[in-house]
């Protein structure tokens, strides 16, 4: 945390002692004429569980997958552990990242778990888990080896090690994208809608993982439906409508007691 | 029993065989006895076995060396196409449409003369003496240039089957392009990409015949001299067709045992029935 924070002091003010993981500021993002997202900002400090609620389409994802550029923003500035992701206009005139290094660098940093697992097909479980550290992070196949046959028994899949992603239920496909994510020592958690792409018997064995973690003081940004999850587990709530924050606070005042008359009808039409 | 039944349906085979033409007439092309035909075939001096199995080697190297330079233009080709830029997609378009739609007799006659000519006009006008291009490396470099064509279009579509998710998570982990291609995108596309790659294979084998044309010593030229020395023409291009079958059943072998290894991580197809 210190490493970091020297870092982040600069960006960050250390308002509750923890330095700032994520900062996103006026984060502009349109697809041709779509304008999906219309100037958010969110943080996320150490330590922090930030929630990301809205309707469909309001830019939940997309704001989550801006913070590692796999979409590239259109304009604002991102900054992961203080450290503000360049970008420039190509030729196109699209904002791209300026430095590829830089944002491979500060990806293998931010552990994104996605809606479809997205596990590779051709490797198993184990080789899943070892393949960022180990090619992309330089780490040594024995240890990589044995940090991953940890992290697999803690999702609960160590007798899984060798099986391939496809002859798993979605829900272990998932506890084993986590492991994969954890592998990496990462700074932040990125969870995309984690949970929304599981059969409902499934999805409590998935929370209990990501409740877990966010219990150790993990942190994490996490894009979810889940509403009463996102309640227990979360730090920060931010309620995202048509790509502006339309309201945000704690757990307990955003679900409490809501002031935006939109948040209380999705809380309603949810709920 | 079993005796008396063979002979029973023995019998009216050699009738038939006695009063069928044809049969007078593969005594035409294949005057010798048994004992002759393995003479014929004998790998040794007088026997033009050896010939066959040099021409069958030299037909083998070519269609080795034509389907690794064609899947090095088909990778980069099909990369070129999926995610180059105008000009770069324009141009492969070019390639893959004309060399598609050229046959292939013709684009190794027009390469193959035209591009030792050229090669050799442009070394005479830089000052540098004419070159004999080996047979080797040019039927290498035409059957490859062919070849790379086909292997575009079917690498490019075995990429666009990978579920892009998994392209996804390998961007979303910081994997560099380089990386990417070597650990995820050439190991998830070679299930969709081996049947149509094992195809492009099995032709190249069968397309070095066409090389005869511009005097390459492959097998059907080595049939075509054994046959035309000895006169017997049948035995000599059934032995040739015996080889080509081989050939394709040995590389159909390891062919599957490609493919399984590549589709370990998806559940069977009958299985899924």
């Amino acid at each position: 945390m210190s490493a970091a924070g020297a870092a982040a002091a600069q960006s960050g003010k250390a308002q509750n002692g923890a330095a700032e993981a994520i900062h996103v500021e006026n984060l502009h993002k349109k697809f041709g004429q779509l304008h999906v997202l219309k100037g958010v900002s969110l943080s996320a400090r150490d330590g922090e569980v930030v929630a990301v609620i809205g309707g469909s389409g309001s830019g939940k994802s997309t704001l989550l997958r801006c913070i590692n550029c796999l979409e590239n923003p259109t304009s604002g500035i991102i900054r992961v552990n203080g450290e503000e992701i360049k970008l420039k206009a190509d030729s196109h005139g699209h904002t791209v990242p300026a430095d590829r290094r830089q944002i491979e660098r500060i990806r293998s940093r931010l552990g994104m778990v996605f809606q479809n697992f997205n596990l590779w097909s051709h490797m198993t479980l184990i080789e899943n888990v070892i393949e960022v550290p180990v090619h992309v992070l330089g780490v040594k196949r024995g240890e990589a080896i044995a940090q991953a046959e940890k992290l697999l028994a803690r999702v609960g899949l160590a007798e899984k090690r060798d099986v391939y992603p496809a002859f798993l239920s979605g829900g272990q496909q998932q506890r084993a994208a986590i492991a994969r994510a954890l592998a990496i020592n990462p700074r932040v958690m990125l969870f995309d809608e984690p949970t929304s792409a599981l059969d409902p018997e499934l999805v409590g064995e998935v929370l209990k993982v990501i409740g877990d973690l966010a219990r150790e003081g993990r942190t994490m940004v996490l894009v979810t439906h889940e509403m009463k999850f996102a309640r227990e587990v979360a730090t920060h709530v931010v309620y995202l409508y048509n790509g502006l924050v339309e309201e945000e606070g704690p757990p307990e005042q955003l679900f409490g007691a809501p002031k935006s008359e939109r948040l209380k009808q999705f809380l309603r039409n949810v709920g | 029993m079993p005796d008396l039944a063979t002979h029973a349906r023995r019998r009216p085979c050699r009738r038939w065989l006695a009063s069928n033409p044809g049969a007078k007439l593969i005594d035409v092309f294949l005057p010798a006895s048994a004992a002759g035909i393995m003479e014929l075939l004998s790998p040794v001096a007088p026997g033009w076995g050896g010939t066959l199995l040099v021409g069958l080697l030299h037909s083998i190297e070519i269609a080795i060396g034509a389907t690794c330079l064609g899947l090095m233009i088909g990778t980069a080709g099909a990369f070129g196409k999926l995610y180059g830029g105008p000009v770069t997609r324009d141009l492969l378009a070019v390639y893959t449409t004309v060399v598609r739609a050229v046959p292939e007799l013709v684009l190794i006659l027009l390469l193959y003369y035209a591009g030792t000519d050229l090669i050799n006009q442009v070394l005479t006008a830089i000052g540098y003496s004419r070159v004999d291009i080996s047979g080797l490396a040019a039927g290498i470099f035409v059957l490859g240039f062919v070849q790379g064509a086909y292997s575009t279009e079917v690498i490019r579509g075995a990429i666009l089957a990978i579920p892009q998710g998994q392209i996804e998570a390998a961007r979303a982990y910081g994997m560099s392009p380089g990386l990417m291609l070597r650990r995820i995108t050439v190991p998830a596309m070679l299930p969709f990409a081996i049947p149509g790659l094992a195809n492009l294979w099995l032709i190249a084998t069968k397309d070095t015949a066409l090389l005869a044309v511009v005097g390459f010593f492959e097998l059907t030229l080595a049939t075509r001299q054994a046959a035309g020395v000895t006169k017997a023409y049948l035995l000599f291009y059934l032995a040739a067709g015996a080889l080509y079958l081989a050939l394709s059943l040995f590389s159909n072998l390891i062919i599957g045992r490609v493919e399984a290894w590549s589709r370990r991580g998806m559940p069977s197809v009958r299985e899924a029935r």
